[in-house]
Parts: structure tokens; C-alpha cells; sequence
């Protein structure tokens, strides 16, 4: 009987921490339905990327008030993080406070981090506002309807609740308030309960403690089902984000080697294809769905937070066109998750659903209104690249299914006839200089 | 035309066995869009004034492939690269100035995985080298105090992070640099770029080139200056829509500079 917390605690852990893992390998599983994409160049610019951009915060604060405020979230979340160390400990040894042996060290600490849940608190709550009350344009968007919406809430009310607890708990504690070491804040709360028995206080005090441990396994686990996965995922994103300039557009290896068979004038048209190779199924031009898209891109899809910033900069978006770069990614996301299930309802194989990306989720008209002016990559805070997985559908759209708009078709049609996008004649490159 | 272009082809200097300094990248809005083949020209006075030994592809030259891989045909874009790259490795071309950001993004950025290694230079960059060198002199003259915003080309500036050479070069002209409210790399594009340029718009409730125009109007300018052939089509018709186009004159950074020297 004595022993019947700690048990509990430890069966929560391994059940908290498990049901996590097990839906880490799926996404882990999901990301490499991708097409392969060799990103082990330049480790020290990759590292230095992550550092800036992840750890640093680099982009986040190009918005200063969004920015700020997410900084104070980011810095109170990994910080007050360490407390559950203790917690961790407390729990399995059945022990209090253990590390508040360190005396002041351990006042510092914990003040530092009731200073650190009051601001984060305090955060959350303007970041509340600007969803709910402010109404601020970007999380109003038609693809933040929803479940979008409440998943942004939940997150907030999460946090909200788990620094209330924190705080509370620290209150109630009335050993730790005897201390008088590291109560910064709680000192203040601890009056609240006066008129409560020594008993009752401690039976807050121990509520408080095991609600807040498990709010933060249960927000753990949550994390695979809600936008909120950057808070892990930032991190390879941005490790393995873009390094060339923006203007540089992925070279389609598959359509290289076509174009250098077709140039080489050894190639004989009507030989028989080398033993072996009729099985081989031709190359695909261009993504339609998930699986035609690179692993990097499906990463891009379970990081984004739905901020909206890429839309928010998009010409065509500002303009009222379909296309949203978000709404791209989270279809993205929609769809790999899609595929995830019925890889697992089908026994670890694809069963055709009749869908994908390409109509179903992204329409053409998104896609056309695309003017690639980068705008999107430049303004995501974790390195996300919605232009590339745009290009490689237009890829498909027109290699694959003829289905450019016919004004660009004739474009298209006279830089074939004649290398340039207007009827012109070639032989009439140069008559400007006469004129 | 008072006195005539030098433009040298890479044919006539390849007879005579020199090869030049630069070679010009005309593009295909250089070579045959009206408004553009001012530019081309305003460049190429800038070019016979600083004495450079340019000299251009001519009727060898042909597109980049820019439009065909934004519209996601990857196939005919590669059919133009590795035949220009054929071209000009032939010439054994080192080094090429552009006055097209889309020419110059395609061959300096996507150019080199398909056998082309150039060292690209956009001509604001360009010119900015011969002023530094001495080569070329700006007299700010009729441009003094002028009110002038850039707009910065998507495939300059964000594609290529090239922000600061054309400022440079307003600024020689002691005029007033003006900056839109999102400039450098938030500035907003024109709707011309991943071949917008040859198709009508999506349906939306507003084309992006009046939004952009808006942008630039509200700095109050007297110039909206340009570095890209396309941008400066969609800022032009974006005055017209508003009805400015008395009041503003939307320019490349290549003809102020001409036009200062009254070239």
C-alpha cells in the first residue's frame, strides 16, 4: 500500500512515454514514404542553421511582438522542463523535493522558474487574444476552420493550465513556503488557501503536483495529433533545410537523363532495351501524391505550426486567389496521415484509396496561382519549403497529364519552335541594336 | 538612333580570336519586348562608354528555360539549358552580365548541375564594379532629390540575396532613396514571376501588380525604379491602373544611370 504511488507513477511514465514512442516510429514510418534525398552535405552550415534558426529563434523574432512572446513561451518551456526532472524522481522514489538539498541553488532555480511560468502564462494568454479576440487575419484563414482552430486553443489552454499548477502546487507546498527560498511568486498565491485545513491544503498540494505530471504526459502524447509537433520537429527542419540560394530550383534527375540520351547522338532509338529493363516501371515525373514527394517535404509537413506567416507574405494569397502555402502544407500532412492509416489498417502495405494529393486535397488552381517568388520559404520562422512541393505538382500537371493552362502551353510551344516565350523569330534576336 | 551601338557578337569576336571581357545575356524580354529593348540598349551605352569588352550571343542566344521549369516543364527547360550550355562552353564563356534576374538566377543557380559554370553577374552588380573601378562615373545631374523606390526583383533579391547594388546605384545619383513599406527580402512580387508573365491571373479579387503599384505609390515617388525587365511591364501597367503615369515614371536602374550621363 505504501508503495502504491510510486507504482502509479511508474505506470504512468511507461504508459505516457510508450504510447509516444510507438506514435514516433509512425511518423518516422510515414516520413520515409518520401522519395529519397541525399542531405548529408555541408554538416557544419546544417548545424550552424539549427542553432540560428531553431535553438536561436532567428526567424521567430523578423516578427517582433509574435516573436518576443514566443521567445518567453520557448525559453519558460525548456527551462521550467528541468523541474520535471525532480518530479520524475519524487515520483519513483517516493521521495519530496529531492533536490532541495542544494539550499539556495535550489531557491534559484525554482524562482527562476515561477518567474519564467508567470510570463509564460502571461504570453499565452495575449497569444489567446490574438486568435480569439484581435481576430488577427492570419488564423482566420478558410484551412484554419475547424479542428485547426481548436488544436491552436487546446495547445494555449494546456499551457495555461500547466502553469497554474506548477504555481499551485509550489503554493501549497508549505514545507517548500517554510523554506522561504524560490517562492518568488508562490509567496502570493500560498494566502489564497488560508482558509483552508493544513489537510485540505495538502491534498491540493499533492492534486496539483500528480495533475501537473500528467498534463505534461498527456500534452506529450497529444503532440503527434496537433500542429504543435514543431516544438520537436523545428529541429531537423531546419537541420535539413535548404542550403542553396532560394532562386535555385531542384534539378529532375530523372528527366537529366532522358534529356542526355535524347543529346547524345551514340544513342540508337530503336535498340532493344538491355535485358532486364523492360520490367523496370519509367521514371514519374513530378509529385501527385505523398509518396512522389521527398522525405524532406513530409518532414516540412509534420512541422508546421499553422502559423501562417507564409501565407500571410503570399502575393497571390493577398490577392484573394486560392492558393494558401500553409493550406499546402497541412494538406500535405492531411494526406501522409491518410496513408499512414491505411498502411496500418492494410497490414504495413498501401492499398489504393482512390485519392491523393493532386485534386483531392491541392487543387490546379492553387498551383497556377503560384508566382514562386519565394516569399513563403523566406518568411517561415522553421525552414519549410511549401514552392518546392508546388513545383514538383506543376511537374506532374505538366509532364504527366498535358495540363498547363493553354496560354502557357503556347508559351511553352514557342520557346520550343523558335527559344523564346513570344512568337519572335530567332534569326531576329539581335535587331534591336538597328533600331 | 544619333550615333551607333557597338554590340559585338561572340561569332565576330571568336573570327577575329579574342574572347571578351563579358559576355551580355540579352534574354528574350531584351531582345524583343519593346519597353525592354530600351533597357537592353541604355545597358549596352553604359557598356560602350566604360569601354568594355562585351560582347552578346545574338541570334545564337535562346531562353534560359525560366518560364518552362516554373510551369513545371522540367523536360523543355533542360532541352534549352544544355543547349545554351553547348553554345557558350564552346565559346568557353567565364563570365556574363545580365540585366534579366530570371536569366541571371537560371544560369547562375541552375545552370552548373547541367555542365554550365559561369561566374553571373546581374547588371546592377555589374555596373556597380565598373563605378568602383573607376570606369564609369555618375553625375547625379537630373535626378538630384528625385523621389525613387526600388522594387526588388524575387529573383534578385530573396532568390539570390542581391539587395544592396542596385540602392548602391540610386544613391549615386543623389536621389532621394524612398523605401516601400515591404522591401528587400519581404518585398512583395509583381505577379509576373514563375511565368504568372504569360498566363492571366487566377481568379482572386485583385491582381498583384495593383497591389504591389499601391505599395510603391503610397512612398510618393516620382521614379519606381526597376531591375527586371518583367517586374517593370507589371509596375508600368500597375501606374496605368491607377492613372499615374503623368506623375510616375517607372524606370531600370540602367537607363537612370544612362540618362544621367545624357547618354
Amino acid at each position: 500500500m505504501e508503495y502504491l504511488p510510486q507504482l502509479l507513477f511508474a505506470v504512468a511514465l511507461v504508459i505516457g512515454i510508450g504510447y509516444f514512442a510507438r506514435n514516433v516510429k509512425k511518423l518516422m514510418r510515414n516520413i520515409k514514404l518520401g522519395r529519397a534525398m541525399d542531405v548529408s552535405d555541408n554538416k557544419s552550415q546544417r548545424w550552424k542553421n539549427m542553432t540560428m534558426i531553431a535553438l536561436g529563434q532567428s526567424k521567430m523574432v523578423k516578427r517582433p511582438i509574435a516573436g518576443f512572446l514566443h521567445v518567453v513561451v520557448y525559453v519558460g518551456f525548456v527551462v521550467i522542463n528541468i523541474e520535471v526532472l525532480e518530479i520524475i524522481i519524487d515520483g519513483l522514489t517516493g521521495k519530496h523535493r529531492v533536490f532541495s538539498s542544494a539550499g539556495s541553488i535550489y531557491g534559484f532555480l525554482i524562482g527562476t522558474f515561477e518567474i519564467l511560468a508567470v510570463l509564460v502564462f502571461v504570453s499565452v494568454v495575449i497569444f489567446w487574444l490574438r486568435r480569439n479576440v484581435i481576430k488577427l487575419k492570419r488564423f482566420l484563414s478558410s484551412e484554419m476552420k475547424g479542428w485547426p482552430k481548436s488544436d491552436g486553443n487546446m495547445i494555449l489552454y494546456f499551457e495555461m493550465v500547466l502553469m497554474t499548477l506548477f504555481l499551485v502546487m509550489n503554493a501549497t507546498d508549505l514545507k517548500f513556503q517554510a523554506m522561504d527560498s524560490g517562492n518568488i511568486i508562490s509567496q502570493y498565491i500560498t494566502p489564497w488557501f488560508s482558509n483552508f485545513s493544513e489537510h485540505s491544503i495538502h491534498l491540493i498540494e499533492r492534486s496539483a503536483w500528480w495533475f501537473h505530471i500528467l498534463g505534461i504526459l498527456v500534452f506529450l502524447n497529444y503532440l503527434y495529433f496537433s500542429k504543435h509537433l514543431h516544438i520537436l520537429l523545428a529541429f531537423p527542419n531546419t537541420y535539413y533545410g535548404k542550403l542553396t540560394p532560394k532562386g535555385q530550383f531542384e534539378n529532375n534527375e530523372a528527366v537529366t537523363k532522358e534529356v542526355k540520351m535524347m543529346m547524345d547522338p551514340n544513342v540508337d532509338p530503336f535498340a532493344a532495351p538491355p535485358e532486364g529493363a523492360e520490367a523496370a516501371v519509367p521514371a514519374k515525373f513530378g509529385a501527385s501524391d505523398v509518396q512522389d514527394l521527398s522525405w524532406v517535404n513530409l518532414l516540412n509537413a509534420y512541422t508546421c505550426t499553422e502559423c501562417g506567416r507564409c501565407t500571410s507574405e503570399c502575393p497571390a494569397n493577398q490577392t484573394g486567389k486560392a492558393l494558401s502555402p500553409r493550406k499546402i502544407m497541412m494538406d500535405t500532412r492531411d494526406r501522409l496521415e491518410e496513408v499512414g492509416k491505411n498502411i496500418d489498417s492494410n497490414k504495413g502495405s498501401f492499398k489504393d484509396d482512390g485519392k491523393q494529393l493532386l485534386g483531392d486535397y491541392i487543387t490546379n488552381e492553387e498551383l497556377w496561382a503560384c508566382t514562386s517568388c519565394n516569399a513563403c520559404v523566406e518568411a517561415c520562422p522553421v525552414s519549410i519549403d511549401p514552392l518546392n512541393i508546388i513545383m514538383q505538382m506543376r511537374q506532374y500537371l505538366v509532364m504527366e497529364q498535358s495540363a498547363a493552362p493553354m496560354e502557357l502551353n503556347n508559351m511553352m510551344t514557342n520557346i520550343e519552335n523558335n527559344g523564346a516565350p513570344w512568337p519572335y523569330n530567332q534569326m531576329d534576336r539581335l535587331n534591336w541594336k538597328n533600331e | 538612333m544619333s550615333e551607333l551601338l557597338k554590340v559585338p557578337t561572340m561569332a565576330e569576336f571568336m573570327a577575329a580570336g579574342k574572347q571578351p571581357e563579358v559576355l551580355f545575356w540579352v534574354g528574350c524580354a531584351g531582345s524583343f519586348d519593346d519597353r525592354a529593348k530600351k533597357i537592353t540598349k541604355a545597358f549596352v551605352k553604359l557598356l560602350n562608354k566604360a569601354n568594355v569588352e562585351f560582347a552578346v550571343l545574338g541570334t545564337e542566344e535562346s531562353c534560359t528555360g525560366d518560364p518552362a521549369k516554373r510551369s513545371g516543364n522540367e523536360f523543355l527547360f533542360q532541352m534549352q539549358a544544355v543547349t545554351n550550355i553547348e553554345v557558350m562552353n564552346a565559346y568557353e564563356i567565364k563570365k556574363i552580365v545580365t540585366a534579366c534576374p530570371h536569366c541571371f538566377n537560371t544560369i547562375k543557380n541552375e545552370y552548373p548541375e547541367l555542365g554550365g559554370n559561369y561566374e553571373v553577374m546581374h547588371h546592377t552588380q555589374f555596373l556597380k564594379t565598373l563605378l568602383s573601378e573607376g570606369r564609369l562615373t555618375i553625375e547625379g545631374g537630373q535626378y538630384k532629390g528625385k523621389r525613387i523606390t526600388f522594387h526588388d526583383p524575387c529573383y534578385l533579391g530573396r532568390a539570390n540575396q542581391v539587395y544592396e547594388a542596385p540602392r548602391d546605384l540610386i544613391r549615386k545619383l543623389d536621389a532621394e532613396l524612398v523605401e516601400m513599406k515591404s522591401c528587400k527580402s519581404r518585398g512583395l512580387c509583381c505577379g509576373a514571376g514563375g511565368a504568372q508573365m504569360f498566363k492571366e491571373p487566377e481568379k482572386g479579387n485583385k491582381d498583384i501588380n495593383v497591389e504591389r503599384t499601391e505599395q510603391a505609390l503610397e512612398t510618393k515617388p516620382q521614379i519606381i525604379a526597376a531591375g527586371c525587365p518583367f517586374c517593370n511591364t507589371m509596375m508600368t501597367d500597375g501606374v496605368k491602373n491607377k492613372e499615374k503615369e503623368n506623375d510616375v515614371a517607372v524606370m531600370d536602374i540602367a537607363e537612370l544611370i544612362a540618362n544621367a550621363q545624357d547618354l
